[in-house]
């Protein structure tokens, strides 16, 4: 079907083939759901690895590592695949992309900001350190 | 990609066309939806800058662990992965429905975008319940030496760190008759189940005996941004998921009347498309720091 000029900034039309967009469609929503059953998984581990008192703080920070690690790339699938981000001109996909990696920045600056005044607290205000912190063998 | 893309790729610059290649309503809804993506990251990057300053916070395990019917049983996230998934299966009817418009099939379009909307419903009903839950669930909070109730609001929580079973049975001697037959009748021992006007009649001592402490979890209050945090950042969310719903609704009932038929496209569904999926694509965030971590 030859298509009609929809409008008149677009000057190709990239459509993948009807039943091949389903599958990719189809495929993509599998890919969605089974990392999201993964992410429950690994929620249910550290609830069960919480019952044990002298759990390894070690371990649950790396299974939350994983958590996100496995959010990010739910959130490539939905923009690349279900928002066909993938699909537009690299230049465009630039002008989107490269402004969001004010994100590295930000998130890691506050989280570190966050974390510094905890430590500064802890050290000078012993009160909110006993008062606030979990008692050993609590949960 | 046919082959007059690759034969017109060196010459995006030279003038004449949109070097983007995108419709102008199109590429403006990408550029709304990055800066909407810096307002719900400045939102979440905040309650994670709160969160890493403090030495307590809740486990979602122990704040999400309840399911419409169930009472009191101990299900961790199993309410909030239902509603992860309905999420995740109207994102994919409403890419079905942008695909059909593609092909210019109204018919497809209206099936399809009918999905979503139910599905988009269907999130918000669940966020209701779950609000309505959080917000009228009282629990029993071991404040200044005594047993109160407190659920989660803004000004407060009961998801605080876990208070010793013998500190608790002392703070039961002087925590107020109200309080004990609230706790009496939502926490009692296996076969004790007494009817709430009897239980207004008992003495103290006797209330305490009936209470269940291995179930009634009592702990102290929460860090006060909790609550702050999640029904703000959770009911952004909810809110663009409603207006989401209404620009479907809008989008469904211009296609019932031929509105893009008449146009020869149907760019508008592909824009509220990606709305939708963007909706969907903070849920994966707002899941991630409040539910799973």
């Amino acid at each position: 079907m030859e298509h009609q000029a929809i409008a008149s900034e677009v000057t190709f039309h990239h459509h993948v083939p009807g039943s091949e967009n389903v599958r990719r469609i189809i495929k993509t929503f599998w890919l969605l759901s089974i990392i999201t059953i993964i992410e429950l998984g690994m929620g249910f581990t550290i609830y069960f690895i919480h019952k044990n008192p002298d759990f390894s703080h070690g371990l649950v920070l790396g299974i939350k590592g994983a958590i996100v690690i496995l959010s990010l790339a739910k959130a490539f699938y939905i923009v690349s695949i279900f928002m066909h981000l993938g699909d537009e001109i690299r230049n465009m996909i630039m002008t989107i992309v490269v402004p969001l990696m004010l994100f590295i920045w930000f998130i890691a600056a506050f989280l570190w900001d966050g974390n510094s005044y905890k430590n500064l607290r802890n050290n000078y205000d012993k009160h909110f350190q006993e008062r606030t912190t979990e008692k050993k063998g609590g949960h | 990609m046919s082959s007059t893309a690759t034969a017109q790729q060196t010459k995006w610059w030279n003038g004449g066309r949109s070097p983007f290649n995108l419709e102008y309503g199109k590429l403006m809804m990408w550029y709304f939806l990055m800066s909407d993506a810096f307002t719900f990251g400045a939102f979440l990057i905040s309650y994670g800058t709160i969160r890493f300053s403090q030495n307590f916070w809740p486990d979602p395990n122990v704040v999400f662990n309840a399911f419409p019917g169930t009472g009191h049983t101990n299900l961790p996230l199993a309410f909030v992965s239902l509603m992860t998934f309905i999420l995740i299966a109207s994102s994919v009817t409403m890419v079905l429905a942008v695909h059909e418009g593609h092909r210019s099939n109204r018919a497809g379009v209206m099936k399809w975008m009918l999905w979503t909307i139910l599905g988009g419903i269907a999130f918000l009903s669940c966020q209701a319940w779950e609000w309505h839950h959080l917000i009228t669930g009282e629990h029993g909070v071991f404040v200044d030496g005594k047993i109160e109730l407190a659920s989660q609001t803004m000004g407060g929580n009961p998801w605080g760190r876990h208070v010793d079973p013998a500190v608790v049975q002392q703070a039961l001697t002087v925590s107020s008759h109200e309080t004990l037959v609230h706790l009496a009748h939502e926490y009692p021992k296996e076969g004790t189940t007494v009817a709430l006007d009897a239980l207004e009649k008992m003495p103290n001592d006797q209330l305490t005996g009936i209470i269940n402490l291995e179930h009634a979890h009592i702990r102290e209050k929460g860090p006060i941004a909790f609550g702050g945090y999640f029904f703000g950042i959770t009911g952004f969310h909810g809110f663009h998921v409603f207006s989401g719903v209404i620009i479907n609704i809008i989008m469904l009932t211009m296609t019932a009347k031929g509105v893009f038929d008449r146009r020869g496209h149907y760019l508008m569904i592909e824009k509220a498309g990606l709305y939708w999926h963007f909706v969907d694509l903070v849920w994966v965030f707002v899941f991630l720091c409040f539910y799973l971590v």
